[in-house]
């Protein structure tokens, strides 16, 4: 699936393994929590990049003290109503620390694009023939933001503040 | 009130423009309704029975005259010349096009207005206390809040797709006019051993499906927390609020399943970690957005003068039973001396509960700045009130709203009724409220007969999703479909108040022509049972339902 | 089976039609007594499937089917929720289809 990271569509060098199948030999491979678990020592001992894809249903918090563990942490959107995940990237970037990619999975839409972008998501799978084009559009449509994030933005309150 | 700054200002406009663009995309085809859907909700874009309809936000319940002239415009250009004020202090136009739509909202963000987030699962509009900063007995007025409230919840990022929707109400007073023990999140200000002003903390409460009243989690809050802890309790929510199931996704049902204990625990807990964060607003903020909401300029009228003020007053009141009747059910004290809130009824005898034509709201308009400070209020209770009127201007306002239909004598007596829009407008819907509505205010037209039976409540709703309120009604009337026809339960003893509590069935339902009369019965029964000054649920307690049972289910 | 047509919204105004014209055609009306009806399942499935063909979804919202029971040669719907979507609210007859094509 075309991958969108720097407001670029690029190749993505992770490739997502099935809990059944084998681990690609010395390639970045994002695996099931569910595996994580079950295979803790093996994949941490592993010579090569690895990943996570955490469900909508599997907070942060379960994987908090192995966190730095992972390059990347793609978490789901099964619809791209369950906004569960922009609590969990919050919580990556802004409790955990977390300063690697945060990528969105799932049913990911241009016009929650920039949603994504404020709670800490920095690279997006999204669907066969999704223009980069309106994608940049999208993050450039709202420039006044109340609530400060991690995202680097500044927030109106903030601001207010400053001029005054 | 509040003025939009430049940051204000960009943000509607920008909004607009996305939508725009939305709008676009979807009449191409570019965008599919399943993925449109939920977009034009966050813009208050519903699709009902016969036409789209759109919801304005009025922040808690407050406007100018100038915003009302534009509102009366849209109805004119945009509409059928009429608009609805909701249960939830927001105006409803119920036949724009959506091709249109975008150009109407463009018009409304150049007078400070919008539709964000009148739908949709998030942050739904903050609604207070109707009578903020004019009421004697308030701590504080609760717009400031509300407003910190509204801005920090437009286009969250990480609460625009929450399970389900989401409401806030806060109150200023210990007298609840807000009903904030029925939403998600109810904040009633007070205050701590010290007499500093905070919030007491409610969640959990909601009519609908499944009503509850809010459990209290946090007894004492400080101001400078607030949004603080709204965070943390939104963050929990939209983690662990259910996603499988929409008639069990609201956040009472999270706290009701957890237990407000456990609930309570998670929500410290997040707060432990947010708390003197980021989202703490500067106390500049604050004291800026404060400063809107500072008393209006009010005449210091000399001991002397506020004397001749009454004499005439009590001449007038005297002298033209309909104005004291007008007087007793429509204008409450006000903190100011020589000061009144003249309340405005959209319930005349008859007519469409909340229903206003444009040439009503243009008349509504010019006497705000005629009467008032040109500040116009809108209660939950679909009417509207002018919050700063001068005792002596009273006798001339009242005859200006008489000559418009919009003096009716019945503010929280029995023929101010509220009702949802019902089948006859709502695809939710499984019977028709409206008519039910007029029937019983045709009924118990004469003001005598209202103002003998006193303050009561009667509340409609066309379906269990409660728009109406029937939960907290005195009286309530559910309208339920059976085999495709129309009946009607009744339930009696709710309160929306300080003392909120949740109306129980009396019985069996009626039909379509049988209700009013039924209704009659009841408030009949109560005249009858009732000591001294009891008020309805007072008899209720007292008494039980079985009074009224025998006198409603006896000939059946 | 009772006889069906199908309703849905239209997408630019919002306003309710009914499928009607000639079969295949996929055309809309405001007017009841234009829908085009169908006398047995076949038939409503293959009015269903047409009113969700392509093109569809940039025309109208939502299309289902209803019930109806006919009045002479006038589609009449079953259910009182369609009666009062094909007339307009019940408490405002100077609005919506009953005062439009009145």
């Amino acid at each position: 699936m075309p991958l969108i990271k720097n407001d670029e569509i690029t190749e993505d060098p992770w490739i997502a393994v099935d809990d059944e199948d084998s681990l690609p030999e010395g390639a970045p491979a994002i695996v099931s929590l569910a595996r994580w678990r079950a295979e803790r020592e093996t994949l941490a001992g592993r010579n090569a990049p690895l990943g996570i894809r955490l469900r909508a249903d599997q907070p942060p918090a379960e994987i908090a003290e192995d966190i730095d563990r992972f390059q990347v942490i793609a978490l789901e959107f099964p619809s791209f109503g369950d906004g569960r995940a922009y609590s969990y990237a919050r919580l990556l970037r802004e409790r955990h620390g977390y300063r690697g990619e945060v990528r969105a999975v799932g049913q990911v839409l241009r016009d929650q694009a920039l949603f994504m972008r404020r709670c800490g998501f920095d690279a997006f799978e999204v669907a066969e023939g999704t223009g980069v084009a309106g994608w940049r559009e999208a993050l450039g449509e709202i420039s006044v933001f109340y609530q400060p994030t991690e995202d680097g933005r500044p927030a109106a309150p903030g601001l207010r503040t400053a001029v005054g | 009130m509040y003025r939009y700054d430049e940051f204000d200002h960009t943000l509607v406009q920008e909004r607009v423009a996305q939508f725009r663009g939305q709008v676009a995309r979807r009449l191409s085809g570019e965008l599919s309704e399943e993925e449109f859907k939920p977009l034009r909700l966050m813009n208050g874009l519903y699709l009902q029975l016969h036409a789209y309809m759109l919801r304005v936000a009025i922040p808690y319940g407050t406007f100018s005259a100038r915003q009302m002239r534009t509102l009366a415009d849209i109805a004119r250009r945009y509409d059928k010349g009429y608009g609805h004020f909701t249960t939830r202090q927001n105006i409803q136009y119920n036949w724009p096009r959506l091709d249109r739509v975008p150009d109407l909202l463009d018009e409304l963000a150049g007078v400070e207005m919008h539709a964000l987030q009148t739908s949709g699962n998030c942050i739904r509009n903050v609604t207070a206390d109707h009578y903020a900063g004019v009421a004697a007995e308030e701590i504080e007025d609760p717009r400031i809040y509300a407003e910190l409230i509204r801005q920090w919840s437009s286009l969250h990022p990480e609460f625009s797709f929450l399970p389900r929707k989401f409401k806030i109400a806060v109150t200023g007073s210990p007298h609840d006019r807000a009903a904030v023990k029925v939403h998600d999140i109810g904040l009633q200000m007070c205050r701590d051993e010290d007499g500093a002003p905070g919030f007491a903390v409610l969640v959990g409460g909601g009519l609908g499906r499944s009503p509850f009243v809010a459990k209290k989690i946090r007894e004492f809050l400080p101001k400078r927390h607030l949004l603080s802890y709204l965070e943390a309790i939104l963050r929990v929510y939209n983690q662990l609020g259910r996603r499988d199931n929409k008639y069990k996704a609201r956040i009472k049902i999270l706290v009701h399943e957890l237990g407000a204990e456990a609930f309570t625990e998670l929500v410290e807990a997040e707060w432990a970690e947010l708390k003197d964060g980021t989202v703490e607003l500067p106390a500049g903020e604050v004291a800026r957005i404060q400063s809107y909401f500072a008393p209006p300029p009010y005449e210091a009228f000399s001991g002397a003068t506020l004397e001749i003020q009454n004499r005439e007053f009590e001449v007038r009141r005297f002298e033209d039973r309909g104005f004291a009747n007008w007087l007793r059910s429509n204008v409450a004290a006000h903190k100011a001396p020589g000061y009144a809130i003249a309340n405005i009824s959209l319930k005349p005898e008859g007519g469409v509960p909340g229903d206003i034509t444009a040439e009503q709201m243009d008349l509504v308009a010019e006497l705000a700045e005629r009467f008032g400070f040109g500040e116009i209020r809108a209660s939950h209770q679909q009417n509207l009130l002018m919050p700063d009127v001068k005792r002596a201007d009273l006798y001339a306002l009242w005859q200006a709203l008489g000559r418009h239909g919009l003096a009716s004598p019945n503010i929280g007596l029995v023929a101010d009724i509220i009702a949802c829009p019902g089948l006859d407008y709502c695809t939710l819907a499984n019977a028709r409220a409206i008519p039910v509505a007029q029937a019983i205010s045709e009924r118990f037209a004469d003001p005598a007969r209202q103002h003998a039976i006193g303050e009561l409540g009667i509340k409609i709703s066309g379906c269990i999703n409660a728009c109406g309120h029937h939960h907290v009604g005195q009286i309530g009337i559910l309208g339920v479909d059976k085999k495709g026809v129309e009946f009607y339960q009744i339930t009696l003893g709710g309160a929306a108040d300080e003392n909120a509590a949740l109306g129980k069935i009396i019985g069996p339902a009626f039909g379509y022509d049988q209700v009013v009369d039924a209704v009659e019965t009841i408030v009949d029964t109560y005249l009858e049972i009732r000591v001294d000054d009891e008020a309805f649920n007072q008899t209720l307690t007292r008494v039980g339902f079985a009074p009224f049972k025998e006198k409603l289910y006896a000939a059946h | 089976m009772a006889d069906k047509i199908v309703t849905a919204n239209r997408l630019d105004d919002g306003l309710v039609v009914y499928l009607n014209g000639a079969s295949g055609g996929g055309s809309w009306s405001e007017r009841i007594e234009d829908a085009r009806i169908a006398g047995d399942d076949a038939a409503a499935d293959g009015l269903l499937a047409e009113a969700e063909g392509p093109g569809q979804e940039i025309r109208v919202v939502g299309p289902y089917l209803i019930e109806i029971a006919l009045e002479g040669a006038e589609p009449r719907p079953v259910s009182y929720r369609e009666a009062i979507r094909a007339k307009g609210p019940t408490v405002r007859l100077d609005l919506g289809k009953q005062a439009d094509f009145a």
